[in-house]
């Protein structure tokens, strides 16, 4: 694939390439993430794929220029389907020396740095703990170094509008910006609007922005700083309507169209928490859909509100991240007894304990099967990217009300934050929720089940007639009376995980991408989605025969599953944790899954998980796993 | 619709579920009070929600004939108000303990009252952990002798009152298990009141804390110990009604009827007075010594709007001003692009 730093040239100054990976990196004060959506919003507009990675601090304003206070926004996009927001990077615009420091390793060699050299004082560069100026030492020799005053070049942009300095110094993303536009030739009108909008009271920031913007556009046309400019033409998607969304983004507005589709208020109780605060942001501005939003005294309350709202009618959802997640954990044991419909979202972030906060991990997963007293199964489903995070929420909220369960939506900070082109569904699309509220009295009782989801029935408050109790003590089967015989209490620990079982119905069979059988198979789950379809992509493409299961349903798993792993020589199981779906796999199916683990905070490198598969594929009998079953 | 509600009486409101509370408990008081004021407020059988924590206590909910949910120890307040902000139409009562409601339920019980959530608390201070058979609660006053303070505790007691009024709580009301009829009479006075009300009911637990309320109960000191709170009544307790509480710059004072002290000198309760401090002074008056513990209404605002209607509200404002929410426009919203 042709990219910056192999492209052939097809007209002087502009080049038309595939693809394209840039990141802009400075300290959390300097607006990097907003330089990175606005440039992102402009590509995602022309019609090209792509998918982003924001990575900021858990600080929100680390001392400035120092090596914690890094904020960084990754895309890439292409004329070709993009799966990863690319491992290494084509244009890497810098901030300042920590930035410089902290991202240097990831840019391409002969690829395109933009540093700010106004800020490479000596007192910037002993902030970033740097001995040596690197703009000087000749560190930086492998790439094309493009040093710009952009402190000095905006100020002189802004001079006539009075701003003080501060306020001008604060425009200089948006010089970065204006050159970045420039050099894949970018229209700058997406972001003019956004800025209008977003300054609507303070036009004269609006104006400062634009002529910082332009002024980083208009240097590099005057000074020829570069030679070329690049060309990346709009990606050949499936036809329909795109909008670029974030995985939060996409949760939200899928609980707000599931609970449409289900005829049923919405209902959230969250307590605020990183990555997951953006859902409860999200919901809280639907108010005109019905949504009600509980912003709780803790994370206890959020989801007992939430088992309070859904009984008495509502679809009831909670939103958190790992510590969150613990809190809510006798909780759920209740939802699980009661036998109500909840959707507990889990936006992973790294652990234990309040760990990383901004950074991504996929460790909750044996939380969520098994985290909590006693025997109380939970459906868990998983989401792979940042558009399914919009689908995954029908269809938990699906299997929670036809067989009144609570469930659990696993996602992570990666797909939280992450962004990518979304086909925006018409209505049609979009299956109905058929629920049933019992009104009839008449043989009517709190445990009684459909035989063919062992549901029990959705008895309101209100409902005259239907006067019952349930609560977290032990039930007697069928009439839910307060019940603590040996006998019963098998019987109805055996029904909730049969119930359980049961959804495997709904369960499609899984499918492998690539080759029906073959001398590998590797399943993953959630955010990993994006850089294993590429890495399998890149390796059969090398003539390797490699199937890839990206499991949606993690409880219960898919029917298939058992029989699908046996069409292959050996298992690899990829996850940003130590090992969790493959300790599930080994213990359920007995097969000798093999773990290829990172637990950095960080996703997967498509070269990462194609150096592992080589390595798999190079060494130990293929089939190996199977021999003495 | 025939909007008529049917005559109920208090069997309607009876379980056919063995009620398994130690004979002897208050418990079975506090039940017969509830059962029998609940047919008197014109509310549908089927409006009625019942929720409540873990305890002795907490197994109200199996007894009454209502919808009704027995949840997990300490979160009833918030599982009420899932219930209640989601229907606002319903009576949610919610019954609990001294443990329940102080101790693992702190936070959602001053959370839930801050909030004005139309929800109405019931407070079963037995003064002990009765479930868990008779460890100290945050109610047991400080030395206590129980089974896991065997040389006395060494925590000073909450105030629930003085808690429940510090977090502005618009009712706040006490009374006793076995003062059936002022019981009753509370009951009423709090499902009239629209916003979140708090009553601390005196229970004894015969078993493991038992006599905890005799001053109070026994006819014989009952009067030296008991003031009753009326709306516009001066406060006057006393054998012989012969002691009242008079204002006394920012304290209160004991004093003798007679000798030129007449009732026209002692505090007329007043329990809409716009400062909390008011109701705080009165329920922190059982602590100094000579002083009587008050029962009764302490304070009652009915004009604070109630949070599940602000929420509600809020839904119609935003309908209103942008018009219901379109589906279609939602997933179209921000920038577009068409690929072909
Ligand atoms: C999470 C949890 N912790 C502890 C318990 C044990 N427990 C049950 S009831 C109770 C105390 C109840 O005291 P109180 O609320 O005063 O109710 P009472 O029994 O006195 O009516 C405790 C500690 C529990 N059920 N759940
Ligand atoms: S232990 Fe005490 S509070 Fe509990 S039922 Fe027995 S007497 Fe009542
Ligand atoms: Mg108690």
């Amino acid at each position: 694939m042709a990219t910056i730093t192999d492209a052939v040239e097809s007209k002087p100054k502009r080049q038309v390439i595939e693809r394209a990976v840039v990141r802009f990196c400075g300290d959390s004060g300097d607006g990097m993430q907003i330089s990175g959506s606005q440039f992102t919003n402009t590509v995602a507009l022309y019609g090209n794929d792509l998918a982003t990675f924001p990575d900021y601090p858990a600080e929100i304003r680390a001392p400035a220029g120092t090596l914690p206070g890094v904020s960084g926004f990754q895309v890439q996009f292409s004329s070709s389907d993009v799966y990863t927001p690319g491992d290494a990077v084509d244009v890497l615009v810098a901030m300042n020396p920590a930035a410089l420091k902290m991202n240097i390793k990831d840019l391409k060699k002969n690829g395109i740095l933009i540093v700010n050299n106004d800020s490479f004082t000596d007192n910037d560069l002993r902030k970033a703990h740097q001995a040596t100026n690197p703009l000087e030492d000749h560190s930086l020799d492998a790439y094309r170094v493009f040093p710009v005053q952009l402190e000095r070049l905006t100020q002189a942009a802004l001079e006539e509008l009075g701003l003080d300095a501060k306020s001008m110094n604060r425009c200089k993303n948006f010089f970065a910006l204006g050159m970045c536009y420039w050099l894949y030739n970018r229209p700058m009108d997406h972001t003019y609007r956004w800025l209008d909008d977003k300054f609507k009271s303070k036009p004269l920031l609006a104006e400062a922005n634009k002529r910082a913007m332009k002024a980083g556009y208009s240097y590099c046309e005057a000074t020829e700083a570069f030679q070329v400019s690049y060309e990346i033409p709009p990606a050949k998607l499936a036809p329909g309507v795109y909008r670029n969304l974030s995985g939060n983004q996409a949760l939200a507005m899928g609980f707000v169209v599931a609970a449409r589709q289900a005829g049923l208020q919405l209902f959230l109780g969250s307590y605020p928490i990183t990555p997951a605060s953006d859902i409860l942001h999200e919901l809280s501005g639907y108010k005109n859909f019905g949504v009600l939003t509980f912003q709780a005294e803790d994370e206890i309350a959020a989801i007992t509100s939430a088992i309070g709202a859904a009984y008495s009618g509502a679809l009831a959802i909670t939103t958190t991240s790992g510590p969150g997640m613990a809190l809510k954990t006798e909780a759920m044991g209740l939802a699980v007894a009661v036998e109500l419909p909840i959707v507990i979202c889990d936006i992973q972030r790294g652990g234990p304990s309040t760990g990383l906060p901004t950074k991504t991990e996929q460790a909750d997963l044996l939380q969520a099967m098994f985290g909590r007293n006693s025997e109380a199964p939970i459906p868990i489903l998983a989401a792979s990217t940042p558009g399914d995070c919009f689908w995954i929420a029908l269809e938990a909220s699906r299997i929670a009300l036809k067989y009144m369960v609570p469930v659990i939506l696993l996602s992570d900070g990666y797909l939280a934050n992450g962004a990518e082109p979304w086909r925006i569904p018409s209505l049609s699309e979009i299956p109905q929720i058929p629920v049933h509220f019992v009104t009839d009295p008449q043989g009517f009782l709190p445990y009684k089940r459909n035989p063919q989801t062992l549901a029990r029935p959705w008895a309101i408050p209100g409902t005259p007639g239907l006067e019952h109790r349930i609560g977290g003590l032990e039930k007697q089967d069928v009439t839910g009376n307060v019940n603590y015989e040996p006998l019963n209490h098998e019987k109805m620990v055996r029904l909730r995980a049969a119930k359980v079982e049961a959804i495997g119905q709904d369960v499609p069979d899984v499918e492998p991408a690539g080759d029906a059988e073959g001398n590998l198979l590797i399943v993953g789950w959630g955010s990993t989605y994006g850089s294993i379809t590429a890495a399998v992509k890149a390796q059969r493409a090398a003539g390797r025969r490699i199937g890839h299961v990206h499991l949606r349903y993690l409880n219960p798993l898919p029917r298939n599953l058992g029989q699908v792993m046996e069409r292959y020589g050996k298992v690899l199981v990829p996850e940003m944790n130590m090992g969790q779906l493959s300790m599930i796999l080994r213990a359920k199916y007995l097969v000798d899954v093999e773990g290829y683990n990172k637990i950095q905070g960080q996703p997967f490198k498509q070269a990462e998980l194609e150096g592992k598969i080589e390595e798999v594929l190079s060494c130990g009998a293929v089939g190996a796993w199977k021999n003495g079953r | 619709m025939n909007a008529t509600v049917p005559v109920l009486t208090k069997k309607d409101f009876q379980t056919d579920q063995e009620v398994r509370w130690c004979p002897g408990c208050g418990d079975y008081a506090i039940l017969s009070a509830v059962q029998a004021v609940f047919p008197d407020l014109g509310i549908p059988r089927e409006k009625f929600v019942v929720v409540s924590g873990i305890g002795c206590s907490s197994r109200f909910p199996y007894y009454m004939n209502t919808f009704g949910f027995h949840s997990i120890h300490g979160r009833a307040p918030a599982v009420a108000t899932g219930i209640k902000v989601a229907h606002p139409e319903l009576e949610v009562w919610v019954a609990t303990g001294d443990g329940d409601s102080l101790s693992i339920g702190g936070n959602h019980t001053i959370h839930m009252l801050r909030r004005n959530v139309g929800i109405k608390v019931l407070m079963f201070n037995n003064r002990i952990y009765g479930l868990t058979k008779g460890q100290y609660s945050p109610t047991s006053e400080f030395g206590k002798k129980t089974k896991s303070t065997p040389f006395g505790s060494a925590a000073r007691p909450f105030n629930p009152l003085a808690l429940a009024i510090g977090a502005e709580t618009t009712f706040v009301a006490r009374s006793i298990d076995v003062m059936q009829q002022h019981l009753k009479e509370t009951l009423k006075k709090a499902a009239a009141h629209k916003g979140a009300a708090y009553i601390e009911i005196l229970q004894n637990c015969n078993i493991f804390n038992d006599g905890a309320w005799q001053y109070l109960t026994e006819k014989d000191s009952r009067s030296e110990h008991l003031v009753q709170l009326e709306h516009g009544k001066p406060l006057i307790f006393g054998k012989n009604r012969d002691k009242g509480i008079r204002l006394n710059g920012l304290d209160l004072e004991v004093v003798q009827l007679g000798n030129g002290v007449s009732e026209h000198d002692l505090l007329i309760h007043d329990e809409q007075y716009r400062n909390p401090a008011y109701a705080f002074l009165l329920a922190k008056m059982e602590e100094m010594p000579g002083f009587p513990t008050p029962v009764g209404v302490f304070r009652s605002w009915n004009d604070f709007p109630r949070y599940e209607d602000i929420m509600a509200n809020q839904i119609k404002d935003v309908v209103t001003k942008r018009g219901a929410g379109d589906i279609d426009k939602l997933l179209r919203s921000g920038d577009t692009w068409e690929v072909r």
